[in-house]
């Protein structure tokens, strides 16, 4: 049974639903649809367009959907406007009520639901058809299940670890990485075992636990600090089950958009690894670094200066040239309204204050693009680390508002530092620099920073919102 | 399966390599909206659900299964669009004064 499948795939699949021709405008509207879609992603490469991107992507969705309404093969609508409903009125909901500071959660509960609808199709399909599945389609149907349900518990455990609702810190176990590559590997092979013998339907139960169970594996040995990896191949995987759907229902359109989402997940993690100077597998399988660290007396003993919100604004009221670094503990001290009410006061009274982005700051790709935005701080006042970093010299206050690792001056000068390599912000450099931070606890790294006991350096022990509104109530008193 | 698998493989490798080429070019400030809009646009999957939800022959079991697709997919449809239209619109120039 199993060769002769193997050797009929190529030829024809009489029954299997999906080869059958659509209404001509049916084919049509999901060709348009697809260049409405590439369009939208080419229009949000520059602020002008943006907004004409979301609209143009909303006409393609809006088209294609109602299209796909008009199918033959579509027979009854109740179950469809119902899950419509359902969905529709959560997605309101979810967009509506998400705070700007819980929008990397909320982008991981979103990979979940696409990666979910991926994955339920691709069980429809093995149940509905499995008696007419040859190799080849069971393969399509295994790869759309795999990494649907891999990815849906996958990333809803990146929400639960964002939103605090299971520990943030890695859980790590001895064998971990043996242990995650046996459960896939048992998964490969249930699923090869599946394209040869497409009738055993109990095989594809287990080939879904192994699935969902390899999702979580895979998720919960990461830490925060390397959340804004995982969620962009998390972004990736959730586009490439929607793809792997396009290729089980033979529709080109879903295809194209899921490769579409697909790609950019992976340009975006590929970007979060470059920050970090590490590769995927160290981020996905490295969670064992991080023990050897430098004594912390040794760094900080006895040259840690702490200051105060009077001191701190004495020294802004006198700069030419301010630079704030936020960093997670600015989405997490919900710090970001003072920040654009400091940047207000400082620009009024001339000052010229920016804002310098490290891409690994906060927990997804541009996180703190969007907290900034959010409290009315022009764009054009933030800047990348390559455009910034040249320019730290001339720069008179530095303020560093809940970010750690990310300005610690090891990573460039210290060879022997557990992040050596990470491109970092200079902040050193500028002839001042405040550091707002609740202690000396180290960062994600778990490494003291020397950036703290450096001469031109000094520390506000406070939280970041608390000690920037001290610090606007002592500028106002100027 | 067979022979369209190969034009389905050609669509898929072309339509990474305009993605990777588009999407190089947008603003890393705009990088989360950049992830809740292809999440948007994938949840275009909302037609493959579609078509199971609508069906007759398939049984009340992957007619309800189609169903939850439906929402899911619908979730990420309203959601996606509606987010990232409101996180674009926070992004202002610096005002004239």
């Amino acid at each position: 049974m199993a060769p002769a499948a193997l050797i009929s795939a190529p030829h024809t699949l009489p029954t299997w639903p999906h080869t059958a021709h659509w209404p001509w405008y049916v084919t049509l509207v999901y060709m348009a649809a697809a260049m409405m879609f590439a369009l939208s992603l080419k229009w949000l490469s520059s602020h002008k367009t943006a907004r004409r991107g979301v609209k143009i992507g909303e006409i393609g969705m809006a088209a294609a959907i109602l299209a796909t309404l008009l199918l033959p093969e579509v027979r009854q609508y109740n179950w469809i406007f119902a899950g419509a409903i359902v969905g529709a009125a959560i997605g309101v909901l979810l967009a509506v009520l998400t705070p700007m500071t819980a929008v990397p959660q909320q982008t991981a509960l979103s990979h979940a639901f696409g990666a979910l609808a991926a994955a339920l199709v691709g069980t429809a399909e093995f149940y509905g058809h499995h008696a007419q599945l040859t190799a080849g389609s069971t393969a399509a149907i295994g790869l759309e299940s795999l990494l649907g349900y891999l990815t849906f518990t996958g990333s809803l455990i990146a929400a639960g670890k964002l939103q605090e609702v299971l520990p943030t810190r890695p859980i790590t176990y001895p064998l971990q990485n043996a242990m995650n590559l046996s459960v896939l590997a048992a998964a490969v092979v249930c699923g090869v075992w599946m394209c040869m013998a497409p009738q055993m339907v109990l095989l594809y139960p287990v080939f879904v636990g192994l699935a969902l169970l390899f999702g979580v594996l895979l998720i919960i040995p990461i830490g925060g600090g390397d959340m804004p990896t995982v969620i962009a191949l998390l972004n990736s995987y959730a586009g490439l089950s929607a793809s792997a759907m396009g290729f089980v229902v033979n529709n080109k359109l879903l295809i194209i958009a899921g490769a579409l989402e697909g790609s950019s997940g992976f340009i975006l993690s590929m970007i979060m690894c470059q920050a970090m100077n590490r590769s995927f597998l160290n981020v996905l399988f490295g969670q064992a670094s991080g023990g050897k660290q430098a004594p912390t007396d040794d760094v900080y003993g006895g040259k840690i200066k702490s200051t105060t919100a009077e001191e701190v604004a004495d020294i802004l009221a006198t700069a030419r040239r301010v630079v704030i670094v936020p960093g997670y503990g600015l989405a997490v001290a919900q710090a970001q309204h003072v920040t654009g009410e400091l940047f207000e006061l400082l620009d009024s009274k001339g000052v010229d204050v920016q804002f310098a982005i490290h891409p690994v700051a906060g927990r997804m790709p541009g996180h703190m693009n969007v907290l900034l935005a959010e409290a009315d701080i022009p764009y054009d006042r933030l800047q990348e680390m390559e455009q910034i970093n040249e320019q730290f010299a001339d720069v008179d206050v530095v303020v560093v508002n809940g970010a750690n690792d990310v300005v610690n001056p090891d990573a460039r000068d210290n060879p022997g530092s557990p992040i050596a390599g990470m491109p970092v912000l200079n902040v050193d450099k500028a002839r001042t620099v405040v550091v707002i931070k609740r202690s000396l606890s180290p960062g994600f790294a778990g490494i003291p920073n020397p950036l703290f006991a450096r001469d031109n350096c000094l520390m506000f022990f406070a939280d970041g919102k608390k000690a920037t509104l001290d610090i606007i109530q002592e500028l106002k008193k100027l | 399966m067979g022979s369209s698998l190969t034009a389905n493989l050609f669509v898929f490798i072309l339509a990474a390599f305009l993605g990777y080429e588009v999407v190089r070019r947008v603003s890393p400030q705009l990088h989360t909206p950049l992830m809740s809009l292809t999440n948007a646009i994938s949840a275009i999957s909302v037609v493959g659900a579609i078509t199971i939800a609508g069906s007759h022959h398939d049984g009340v079991v992957l007619v309800s299964l189609g169903a939850i697709a439906v929402a899911c997919a619908m979730i990420n449809v309203v959601g996606g669009f509606m987010i990232t239209d409101r996180m674009l619109k926070m992004f202002k120039k610096r005002k004239d004064r």
